[in-house]
C-alpha cells in the first residue's frame, strides 16, 4: 500500500486511474448490456445496412426519398422500425405497384436476407419497433398451453380486431375503398408485426397497451380459426345470418318456386293445347 | 311409348270441343265452362299403370331415404369431414342426415303431386254461390226470440243489475292497463350519465386498458395506436358489467397535436390523447373501426363515419351527434384519469335528451 501511495503524484498516475476506470465501465457494460444492442455495431450489421441502403435506393427511394425522409409520394420511414419493413416488404405490399386507396398484398419479390438488409437500413434511420423472432410470435406447441392461448386470444381478438377483420378473420370493408384484409394464410410473424406497427390505416397495438404475450395469443387464435375445419360447408364469407338468409331465400325458395312453375306449366291432358 | 291414342278418345269430347266457345248472335254471351279434357292416364290404362308405378316408386325411394337416415345416424362418426364439390368440407353426418331427410320428404311430396295430377279425378266441379242472408221467416223468428229473452231476463226493467253489469264490464280492461306499468320504470337519469359520473377533480377515476386491466400512462399511447378503456373499479366479473360497459366504453387514440382541427377537442384531451365514447350516437353500436391515417372511425352497423381529429364530427351516415369526448388529464402518479363525466349523454338520442 505504501508503494502505491508513494506514486500517487506521479505524472502518469491520472492516466492510469482513467484507464482503469474506463476498462471497468466498458467491462461492466459489455457484461450487462442486452446482446442485440451490443451487436449493433458489429461489422455484419454495418454490412447489412450498407447492402440495405443499396436495395433501398433501387426499390424504395423513388417514393420514400434516398434517405427514407419521405416525399409527396410516400411517408417518411424514420422511426418505423425493422418490423414495419419486414411486414410491408415480406407481404409484398411494398414496393407499391400504384397509388390508390390501399396498397394490396402481392407476391413478394425479395428474399428474406434482402428484407433483413432493407430492415436494417430503415431501422438505422431511427428507433422503432423491432422485427420479432419466432419465440415472440409462434404459439405454444404444447396442446394445453396452446388451448389457453387460443381461448385468451379469442377474447382479445373480439375486443381489438374483430370490428374490422370480422370475427372469423375474413376481413371487411372500410371507408372510401379501404378495407381490412382477410387474415387467412397470413404468416404468424406478419400478423404480429401488423399489430406492432399499424400498417397503412390499421391502428397499432404497441407492447405498452397490448403486451407481447397477448399478441402471441391473438396469433394463436387466428391460426386456430384458420385451421379449424368448418363442418357447415359453404361459409359464404363467414358474414353471419345476413348472407346465409339471403342465400337461403334466393336459392332455396327460388328452387322451390321454379319447381312449382315447372309442375304447373306441364299439363297432363292427352291433347296438348 | 308413342302409340296413337286417338282411337281411345271419346267421340263426344272430340266433337264438342270448341263449339261452345263460338258465339253466333251475342258476342258477349257467357261462353260457359270449357269441355272436360281427359288425361292420357284417363283413357290409356297402360299410361295409368305407369303413373301408378311412378308414384309408388317415389314413395319407395322415400322409405329407403328414411332407412338411410337412420343408418347414417347410427353409423357415421360425428367428427368425420368429407369434401362435397360445391360446398367444400362438410360434416359427413350432417350432410347425410340432411340429404336423406330431404329426399324422404321431397319424394312424399312429389309422389302426392304426381298422384293427384295423373290418377285422381280431375273433373271440374263448379260450386255455385248463394246469398248468405237467411230467409225472412227465419230472421223474424230470431228477432222474436231475442225480444222474448230480453223481456224475460228483466234487463230493461231491473236497472240496477243492468248498470252494475255495465260498470263491471267497463272496469275489467283496467287490469290490463295497470299491468303496462311493468314496461317501466322510466330510465330517469340513467341515460344522462355514465359510470364516469363518479369522477371528480378531487377524486379522479383512472382509465383502465381493457387488454391488460391496468391503468395507462400517456407514454403508453403511441400515435396511431388504438386502445379500449373502461373506468377503474369496473370489473368484468361485476354483475352489471355489461350494462355499465355499454355506456362507459372508451376508444383512446393519439393524434399529432398539429393534426387536431378542433381546439375544444384538443383541450379535452391530453397531449393529443383523445378519449371518445365507443358507442355510436345513431343506434348505439360499438364503433371502433378506426383508420389511423385518416383519423376516421366507422360504425359497422350503418356506416356513420366520425372524424376523430375534428371533435368526432359526423362526416357521413345517419348519426345525429358527434361522439361525446371525455375530458382526461393525468394524476400525480402520471396515470391517465378522467375528472368528470361526458359533457353530454352517450349513445343514441332519446326523447328527454337535452338539446
Amino acid at each position: 500500500m505504501k508503494k502505491l501511495s508513494a506514486r500517487r503524484r506521479h505524472p502518469l498516475a491520472a492516466v492510469v486511474v482513467l484507464l482503469l476506470a474506463l476498462a471497468a465501465t466498458g467491462g461492466l457494460y459489455a457484461a450487462f448490456a442486452p446482446a442485440d444492442k451490443a451487436q449493433a455495431d458489429s461489422s455484419s450489421q454495418s454490412l447489412a445496412i450498407d447492402e440495405g441502403k443499396k436495395l433501398f435506393a433501387v426499390g424504395c427511394s423513388s417514393c420514400h426519398g434516398l434517405n427514407g425522409q419521405g416525399s409527396s409520394d410516400g411517408p417518411s420511414l424514420v422511426g418505423v422500425g425493422s418490423a414495419a419493413v419486414d411486414f410491408q416488404v415480406g407481404t409484398g405490399r411494398m414496393p407499391a405497384q400504384q397509388p390508390g386507396a390501399q396498397v394490396p398484398s402481392k407476391k413478394n419479390i425479395y428474399t428474406q436476407t434482402e428484407i433483413d438488409q432493407l430492415a436494417a437500413f430503415v431501422a438505422s434511420l431511427g428507433p422503432g419497433p423491432v422485427a420479432p423472432d419466432s419465440k415472440q410470435y409462434e404459439p405454444s406447441t404444447d396442446p394445453a398451453t396452446n388451448a389457453e392461448q387460443v381461448a385468451k386470444g379469442g377474447e382479445l381478438f373480439r375486443t381489438n380486431c374483430s370490428q374490422c377483420h370480422n370475427f372469423a378473420g375474413k376481413g371487411g370493408a372500410l371507408t372510401n375503398g379501404k378495407y381490412a384484409p382477410s387474415l387467412e394464410g397470413v404468416d404468424a410473424k406478419h400478423i404480429y408485426e401488423a399489430m406492432q406497427t399499424g400498417p397503412q390505416n390499421m391502428p397499432s397495438f404497441p407492447d405498452t397497451t397490448m403486451p407481447e404475450e397477448q399478441k402471441r395469443q391473438i396469433v394463436a387464435f387466428v391460426r386456430h380459426t384458420n385451421d379449424e375445419p368448418n363442418p357447415g360447408g359453404l361459409a359464404l364469407g363467414s358474414l353471419g345470418p345476413v348472407t346465409e338468409g339471403l342465400f337461403g331465400w334466393i336459392f332455396g325458395l327460388g328452387t322451390l318456386i321454379v319447381i312449382a312453375i315447372w309442375v304447373a306449366a306441364h299439363t297432363t291432358k292427352a291433347k296438348k293445347s | 311409348m308413342s302409340h296413337d291414342m286417338s282411337e281411345n278418345l271419346p267421340e263426344a269430347h272430340a266433337a264438342s270441343h270448341g263449339t261452345e266457345v263460338a258465339a253466333h248472335d251475342d258476342p258477349f254471351a257467357d261462353p260457359g265452362l270449357p269441355a272436360h279434357e281427359p288425361r292420357r292416364t284417363d283413357i290409356d290404362e297402360r299410361a295409368a299403370k305407369r303413373a301408378e308405378r311412378q308414384v309408388s316408386l317415389l314413395f319407395v325411394v322415400s322409405m329407403l331415404a328414411t332407412i338411410g337416415f337412420i343408418a347414417s345416424y347410427a353409423s357415421i362418426d360425428a367428427d368425420k369431414l368429407v369434401y362435397i364439390f360445391p360446398l367444400g368440407h362438410v360434416s359427413a353426418l350432417n350432410f347425410a342426415l340432411g340429404m336423406t331427410l330431404g329426399v324422404a320428404l321431397f319424394c312424399i311430396g312429389a309422389g302426392a303431386v304426381h298422384w293427384a295430377r295423373t290418377l285422381m279425378s280431375d273433373h271440374e266441379l263448379p260450386a255455385e254461390r248463394h246469398a248468405i242472408e237467411a230467409d225472412d221467416e227465419l230472421r223474424a223468428d230470431v228477432i222474436e226470440q231475442f225480444k222474448t229473452g230480453a223481456a224475460e231476463s228483466g234487463f230493461g226493467r231491473r236497472k240496477m243489475i243492468r248498470n252494475t253489469l255495465i260498470g263491471s264490464m267497463a272496469l275489467v280492461p283496467l287490469s290490463g292497463v295497470v299491468l303496462l306499468r311493468d314496461l317501466g320504470p322510466l330510465p330517469e337519469k340513467k341515460l344522462l350519465h355514465t359510470g364516469w359520473v363518479l369522477a371528480t377533480p378531487a377524486k379522479p377515476i383512472a382509465l383502465v386498458n381493457m387488454n391488460t386491466n391496468q391503468p395507462m400512462k400517456p407514454e403508453d399511447i403511441v400515435q396511431g395506436s388504438l386502445t379500449f378503456a373502461k373506468p377503474e373499479g369496473l370489473e368484468e366479473s361485476d354483475e352489471t358489467f355489461q350494462q355499465q360497459i355499454a355506456k362507459d366504453a372508451l376508444m383512446v387514440v393519439r393524434i399529432a397535436p398539429e393534426d387536431i382541427k378542433d381546439a375544444n377537442s384538443a383541450q379535452l384531451g391530453f397531449e393529443g390523447i383523445l378519449a371518445y365514447s365507443k358507442i355510436c350516437t345513431h343506434v348505439g353500436c360499438p364503433i371502433s373501426l378506426y383508420e389511423q391515417q385518416t383519423h376516421h372511425a366507422l360504425c359497422p352497423c350503418h356506416q356513420s363515419t366520425f372524424d376523430l381529429a375534428d371533435g368526432a364530427r359526423v362526416i357521413f351516415g345517419p348519426a345525429g351527434h358527434p361522439l361525446p369526448q371525455l375530458k382526461i388529464t393525468t394524476d400525480e402518479q402520471g396515470f391517465l384519469v378522467a375528472t368528470g363525466d361526458f359533457a353530454e349523454p352517450v349513445g343514441p338520442s332519446y326523447w328527454e335528451r337535452p338539446r
